[in-house]
């Protein structure tokens, strides 16, 4: 086993068991707005794709880069702006309408 | 100048160090801001204040994206890149702004599929311009899962999405041998991969691994039934996460791996609550086709249940028991998205509570067709997230209720959950609707719900049916208690 993969599993099992922590206590009220949260948290495989656009490879790959760019963003932006819209909708009682 | 370039160049390579460390201090930055802003998400209150959070960790990540690659020559061409962005803003934020909140589920089921897509395309990008020999048993590894899962997640995705919208019946569709046939696929899958680490020229194989995540994400879906449905999206959700910490694995960048096990969490656990709120097991839900034969049944069977006839009453009778009522609990269904009533429930709830009437809301953990999203709507009409409750809170006090209104809720008010050993919903809990002195149930007709289950319920002595659309009801209802 290579140092990089161990060092990866650290990683990825610290990050569960912090996602655990933190996602169990969400609320069921806030659950469809913790979907698109997540989903747009998701969208960094923008991160990947805009390496792999902007290569100097081939043009298929910067044209498959291309899509995955599109895709990506098209679920950050979304993503984060539903997620927003949905919470503003979140009112308490007696609160600004 | 040329007496100059050595210095430059030193100056470079200092800089080139600085610029990695940086990048790399930026990819923390969002990692933790990522976290807190999952953990501001916790509360109504301060959820805002965490979406803003997540999103300078995503600017952040990007610029030390773009950054990481211009410094180390990998991102030389922009064309695409820009025009991708655009495109992606364009469409994403008009995704963001118009979808309808009844649209969510799909909406959701979609962004799952271009997250997939996303992923499996990075996945054979860096297969193409690595591929062969020189790829180490860890990358291979890896961009194989990170294919596989992503195109899983795509084709799923799609799958889900289409039996939202009605594309695609909503119906477990099952054939002979299917669980047997689906694990030799993924045997088969991760057989491939064994074969890529041993050897990864074997483009061939990676095409395969491609092509066999395709067909899994199609066939995996195929048989789930309708009213699984918010199960299949947080496996959706699961999945993709996976995807993306495989990307993280294959492109060794630890804020993919990190952002990609909390995406993967969420989902998991959001589809443990959803299982266990449907009191089913998780493999059940996979494996399960959830309604299958009851359904057929009721298919047959036609429209009435049998027994004894409900007792269906008009609107003025309705609207009489609402205006005598001193507490009324709302029990939203899925049927209340459909005829986009919540804004309609929320009217009849003013001129309940003007009257002095006690309105709250039950909301059962798997009403609709994703987690929460009954909140959501309701949210939507302006209802106070206050007056809503959970089952477990407000369960016991049906008994001391009025009115109970169902408005388009099916089975999660069905008493042969508590009752009926033979029903497939047996033992998953209920709303106790039935408990209240008088249940009003509000229905299109008289067929059986979305899992194609018979509801006692409605033959029980003290329901009343109101049949027809639930928003023209509702505002009739609201016209009716203004005279």
């Amino acid at each position: 086993m290579s140092l990089t993969l161990i060092f990866g599993l650290y990683v990825f099992f610290l990050a569960a068991f912090t996602g655990y922590q933190v996602i169990s206590k969400v609320p069921h009220l806030l659950h469809t707005p913790l979907m698109a949260f997540t989903n747009a948290i998701s969208g960094i495989s923008l991160v990947g794709s805009l390496l792999a656009a902007g290569g100097h490879y081939g043009t298929l790959s910067t044209a498959l880069g291309a899509v995955a760019v599109l895709a990506a963003s098209i679920n950050v932006i979304g993503g984060f702006l539903i997620t927003d819209r949905m919470l503003r909708m979140f009112k308490k009682k007696g609160g600004a309408r | 100048m040329t007496a100059a370039q050595p210095q430059v160049a030193q100056a470079v390579v200092g800089a080139l160090s600085t610029a990695e460390t940086f990048v790399q201090l930026l990819y923390l930055a969002a990692s933790i801001l990522f976290i807190l802003g999952l953990k501001d998400l916790g509360d109504a209150q301060t959820a805002r204040r965490g979406v803003l959070l997540a999103e300078i960790g995503m600017v952040a990540a990007v610029a030390g994206t773009l950054l990481f690659g211009v410094d180390k020559g990998i991102i030389v061409r922009w064309e695409w890149i820009v025009v991708a962005l655009l495109i992606g803003t364009g469409v994403g934020t008009a995704m963001g702004l118009w979808i309808p909140m009844t649209k969510m589920p799909e909406r959701i089921a979609l962004s799952h599929a271009f997250g997939g897509l996303a992923v499996a395309l990075v996945g054979v990008v860096e297969y193409l311009n690595h591929g062969g020999p020189q790829m180490g048993t860890l990358h291979i590894t890896a961009t194989g899962l990170e294919v596989a899962l992503g195109a899983l997640t795509f084709t799923g995705s799609l799958m889900a999405f289409g039996k939202l919208q009605g594309f695609i019946t909503g119906r477990p569709v099952t054939y002979p041998l299917q669980n047997l046939s689906n694990l030799a696929m993924i045997v088969g899958t991760l057989g491939l991969i064994g074969l890529l680490v041993h050897s990864p020229g074997a483009s061939w194989a990676f095409y395969a691994v491609a092509t066999l995540g395709v067909l899994l994400g199609v066939l995996l879906v195929l048989p789930i039934g309708g009213a699984d449905m918010p199960v299949v999206i947080c496996l959706l959700n699961s999945y993709a996460g996976l995807a993306a910490s495989a990307t993280g694995f294959a492109l060794d960048n630890n804020v993919l791996i990190i952002c990609g096990a909390l995406d993967g969490f969420s989902g998991f656990l959001l589809g443990m609550m959803m299982s266990k709120a449907m009191n089913r097991s998780f493999s059940n839900v996979l494996f399960g086709a959830f309604g299958a034969a009851p359904e057929a049944k009721a298919v047959t069977e036609g429209a009435a249940p049998s027994g004894p006839a409900p007792n269906v009453g008009s609107v003025e009778e309705a609207a009489e028991v609402l205006r005598a009522a001193r507490s009324v609990i709302v029990v939203p269904g899925y049927g209340m998205a459909v005829s986009q009533a919540q804004h309609a429930v929320r009217d009849l709830a003013n001129v309940l509570q003007a009257n002095g009437c006690d309105v709250r809301y039950a909301i059962h953990p798997v009403a609709g067709r994703m987690p929460g999203h009954m909140n959501v709507l309701l949210a939507e009409a302006n209802v106070p997230y206050d007056h809503l409750f959970d089952l477990d809170v407000i369960n016991d006090d049906f008994t001391a209720t009025d009115v109970a209104l169902v408005v388009g809720a099916n089975d999660v008010v069905n008493p042969a959950a508590r009752s009926n050993q033979s029903s497939p919903i047996y033992g998953m809990p209920i709303l106790s609707a039935d408990m209240a002195k008088t249940c009003v149930v509000l229905k299109r007709s008289l067929n059986a719900g979305f899992a194609g289950i018979e509801n006692e319920l409605f033959v029980r002595s003290n329901t009343m049916m109101v049949l027809g659309d639930a928003k023209k009801t509702l505002m009739q209802f609201t016209s009716a208690l203004k005279e």
